[in-house]
Parts: structure tokens; sequence; C-alpha cells
């Protein structure tokens, strides 16, 4: 068939969409010398905010790692009324918009609002603060373990957990020792997705940040914030740093990933 | 499967005093890890969307419709529906050439190409806006300067929405029996129509679920639009970023009422992909 037209028409779209742009920015970042780079990354700024970044990315891929592991051993091994609807309500937050995800935690847990007043009064501010950030991070990225996890529970059937049980095993020493070895590498595969997701949100956190440079800026905000002041060196070379995460990230899932047959 | 799990429980025998026995889970633990679960979904997720749509419903139908049809804000709609149907369409283009190419192709560095189509999921978005810019903008080292156009919108679309045909038509193709392709040659069948007659056939679903997620991701996507696009009101700006606006200057109810139109529109897209999906296995 059209072998070489169709291979150099995906290869150049690919070079034009996704090479090319996010290697001229790896690229003018170095041109201008590992001295300005070093200023960069050095810069009390830049390091608040990969600081920020970090504390809330943990955070949620915590809450969410534990949330996924245990909603999806629900919806594979337990049978309840809804479990449709519940799988199909754990994948809803893929379709919102960042910023609905933003103005929804406002909504409910801003100052204004009676959950996020009373909160507040009990001295826990929600949004412009860490919470928030953390609250909108989660939201993002929480299907992303569940949905890891769950086709390997199904395929991995609960026999071997039987047979656990009836030797005597209690529910504890058979999720630590068969379930948990069976499902690690998906497990591995959800977190990382999860990481990658949590450390890039920007949209979710730029509306319940409030973008307080130094305290709630995180380091995507930082590139916005950067570029904006016409401060390119920052900008570039903090995105250059987000970028190899991101592929750093990549590599990883590659080797995480559920094999398949080639 | 079932089945030896079923038959020494019909055969009588008691292995054993140890509580119940084959994994008859305790409703309890089912009801308190379902608890748990839906607790969790519903302060993240679900009250506060549900805040959304309340909030927008507030002044009463009258309010909402206003301001969905406050110019700038019908403007961004339009964009960004249009925008998104554009970019989907070029995606099943694209999307399965691409993935055709790491199926059916053979070339050095292939690996390295299958792994790069990831890179937009892992990517900020904010840095795909800057790097894009950095190509695209007015510094181009290429000459080509489309920021602040109705282009840019739809490169920075096509950017985040790489991965979605192209993962979902991949695996459909890697699956695909050429045996079928093999007898429609031998039988005189030109290329054409064996793509046509016997792959495209095969492909469609999955194109057409990739599709409907770029289509659903798109008209979401605010970050990778913010720096490249200028976000001009009338000419560049989607409705994330129209949103966003809104909530800056406090107008939380009309920002309420365009984000219900985005998810109404999101959660339509996605209720007849899914009906689609289920008819299509059930054609099977």
């Amino acid at each position: 068939m059209a072998k070489y037209p169709l291979r150099i028409l995906a290869l150049v779209y690919l070079l034009f969409l996704l090479v090319l742009p996010v290697g001229l920015v790896v690229w003018r970042t170095f041109d201008k010398g590992l001295g300005r780079i070093v200023d960069v990354l050095t810069s009390p700024n830049f390091t608040h905010a990969f600081a920020v970044t970090l504390s809330v990315s943990v955070w949620a891929v915590l809450a969410n790692t534990v949330f996924g592991v245990g909603t999806a051993i629900l919806l594979v091994r337990h049978r309840f009324p809804g479990k449709r609807l519940l799988g199909a309500l754990i994948d809803l937050p893929l379709a919102v918009s960042p910023v609905v995800v933003g103005l929804a935690l406002i909504l409910v847990y801003g100052k204004f609002a009676p959950a996020g007043g009373w909160l507040e009064d009990h001295g826990l501010q929600i949004i412009f603060s860490l919470p928030g950030m953390v609250l909108a991070t989660i939201f993002v990225s929480l299907p992303l373990v569940v949905r890891a996890i769950v086709p390997v529970l199904e395929e991995m059937g609960d026999e071997q957990e039987q047979a656990a049980h009836t030797l005597g095993a209690s529910r504890w020493q058979s999720f630590r020792r068969i379930t948990v070895p069976g499902i690690r590498a998906a497990l591995g595969y959800g977190v990382v997705l999860c990481l990658a997701r949590a450390l890039g949100e920007y949209g979710a956190v730029a509306v319940v940040s409030g973008r307080l440079v130094g305290q709630t800026q995180t380091a995507t905000l930082y590139v916005e914030e950067r570029y904006q002041n016409y401060d390119q060196t920052a900008a570039f070379t903090t995105a250059t740093a987000l970028a190899l995460i991101a592929i750093v990230i990549l590599l990883i899932t590659k080797l995480l990933r559920p094999k398949e047959n080639d | 499967m079932t089945a030896t799990v079923v038959k020494p429980t019909g055969s009588g025998t008691s292995p054993g005093p140890a509580g119940p026995v084959f994994r008859k889970r305790r409703p309890v633990g089912t009801a308190l890890g379902l608890g748990t679960a839906v607790l969790y979904l519903s302060l993240i997720v679900l009250i506060p969307l549900a805040a959304v749509v309340w909030r927008s419903t507030e002044g009463g139908w009258d309010t909402f419709w206003a301001a969905v049809r406050t110019p700038d804000a019908w403007a961004a709609l339009e964009l960004t529906v249009g925008a998104s149907l554009v970019v989907a369409l070029i995606n099943v283009v694209m999307g399965t050439v691409i993935a055709w190419v790491l199926v059916r192709d053979k070339f050095w560095g292939k690996s390295i190409v299958d792994t790069l189509i990831d890179l937009p999921f892992a990517l900020p978005t904010i840095v795909a806006g800057l790097v894009l810019l950095a190509l695209y903008g007015t510094n181009s080292p290429l000459h080509i300067n489309i920021a602040y156009t109705r282009l840019s919108v739809g490169v920075a679309l096509l950017f985040v929405t790489l991965p979605f045909v192209v993962r979902t038509v991949q695996p459909v193709l890697k699956e695909l029996d050429r045996d079928m392709e093999q007898a429609a040659y031998s039988l005189g069948a030109s290329p054409f129509t064996t793509f046509r007659r016997i792959i495209l056939p095969n492909l469609a679903p999955a194109m057409i679920s990739g599709a409907g997620l770029a289509f659903t991701r798109a008209i979401a996507e605010y970050g990778s639009t913010n720096l490249l696009t200028g976000s001009i009101p009338f000419e560049t700006q989607v409705s994330a970023v129209n949103i966003f606006g809104r909530i800056e200057s406090d107008d939380t109810t009309a920002a309420a009422a365009i984000s219900t139109v985005l998810l109404v529109v999101a959660f339509i897209v996605l209720i007849v992909l899914d009906l689609f999906q289920r008819w299509s296995a059930r054609r099977g």
C-alpha cells in the first residue's frame, strides 16, 4: 500500500506539531548558557514554586492512590446496586474543564459559601490556599489510578484470593500477599500517570490558588507569570524542566505499562 | 472459570469452621467501602459540580439564558464548539494515519515515535502553549507567525488532543485479522477498495470514540490556549478562558451558566459515545 507517503505524512505532522516546538524550547533554554539556567533554578521564587507543586502533588497522589485501590477493588470484587453509575461517576472529572473544576470548588469551599465559610471560621482556609489546590489536583487526577488497576484486577480473577481465604488468611493478609503483588505494575503505572497530571495541573490551580507569587504559585503558574513579565529565560527554563520531567514520566510509564503483544 | 468456583460449594463438604467460605463478602464491608468512596467522590467532585449547576439556575431560566447569550460568552462558545469539531475531524484522519504507520509500517525509531505520542498527556498544558508560541509566535524561526489568530486555537487544541484517536485506533488495528484483507486482495480488490470496504468499517467505532474523547477534551481546554491565542474576546477567546475572566471579576453566576453549558455538551457527547459503543458491540 501507499507506505512511504503515509509514513512521511505522519512523521511530518508529528515533527511540526510536537517535536520541533518542544525541541525549540529545550534548545533555547540551553542556548542561553548554563549560568543563566542555574540562576533561574536557584532563584527563590522558582524553588518555592517547585516546592508548592511537589507538596500539592504528593498529597493529591496519596489521596487518589488510597481511593483508587479501594474503589477498584470495590468495583471489581464486590457487588452492589449502582455499580455502573459509580464507574461512570469516577470518569466524570475527565470531561470537566479545569476552569470549571476551580469554579466548582470555589462555590462550595470559598469564603462566601456555607461550607467554606464554616471551615474558615474554624481556622481552615481552603480557597486561595494549599488545601484548595490539593482538592483541585485530586479532582482532575481522580480517575487515573482506578482506571489503571480495574482491568488488571479483572484479568487476575479472585481464585488466588479465595485459595488464601480457605487456607485461613485474613482479609488483610490476602490483600497484602496476593492482591498487591498482582496489581503492583498497574498501580505503579496509575500512580505515575496521576503524578504527571498533578505536577502539570494549571487551569484548576490557577482558579483556586489566587496565584500569589511566593505563596500559592506552582511551577506551571510560575511559567505563565514569568512569561507575562517578559522574563523569557525563566519561563523557558521552567518549561524545559517540566518538559524533561514529563519525558522521564513517559519513559517510566512505558516500562510499567501492562505488557502488550507486539 | 466460574464453574470451578461453584462446584465445591455445591458438593456440601464443609471446609472448616472458620467464617464465611468462598468469599461471601460481608455486606458490611462492601457498604463501608462504598460509603467511603461515595463520600470522597461527593465532597470533591459531585457536590462542587452540583453547586455549579445550582448556581447557574439561581436567577431562573432567563438569567441563565441571558448569561449564555452575552455576546462575548456566546462568541466564545461558538468558537470553542466549532474549533473542537474541526480538531476532532482532523484527529480522525491524522490519528488514524499515525496509528496505521505505527502498526503496519516498520522504520528506525518507531518505538520512540510511539512513546512520543503520549507526550501531550504528560506535558503541562501551559508548557504546551509556550512551546507552540516559541515555534509559531512572533519570534518564529520558521517565520510562521500564527499567534493570536483563530488558527492558533486549532493548533493548540490539535496538540493536546493528539493521543486520543491514535490510542483508540492502534489496538484495534493491531488485532485486525489480516486474512480478510488478503482475501480481498486475492479477489482483485484495489488497496483503496480494501481499505474502504474491509479496514475502515472495522476501525470506524474506534475512530468515532477517539474523536468523541478528543472533542470533549478540546471544549474543556484552557492552559494551552492561554499564551498562544492571546484570548482576544470575539476573536480567539475560548469558553474556558471566558469563564476564567468571569470568575476573576466575581461574576460567578454567569460563569456557572457558561460552565453548565460546557458540562451539558460534554455529557451529551459521552452518553452518545457510550450508547454507540454498546450498539456497535451488540452488532459485533
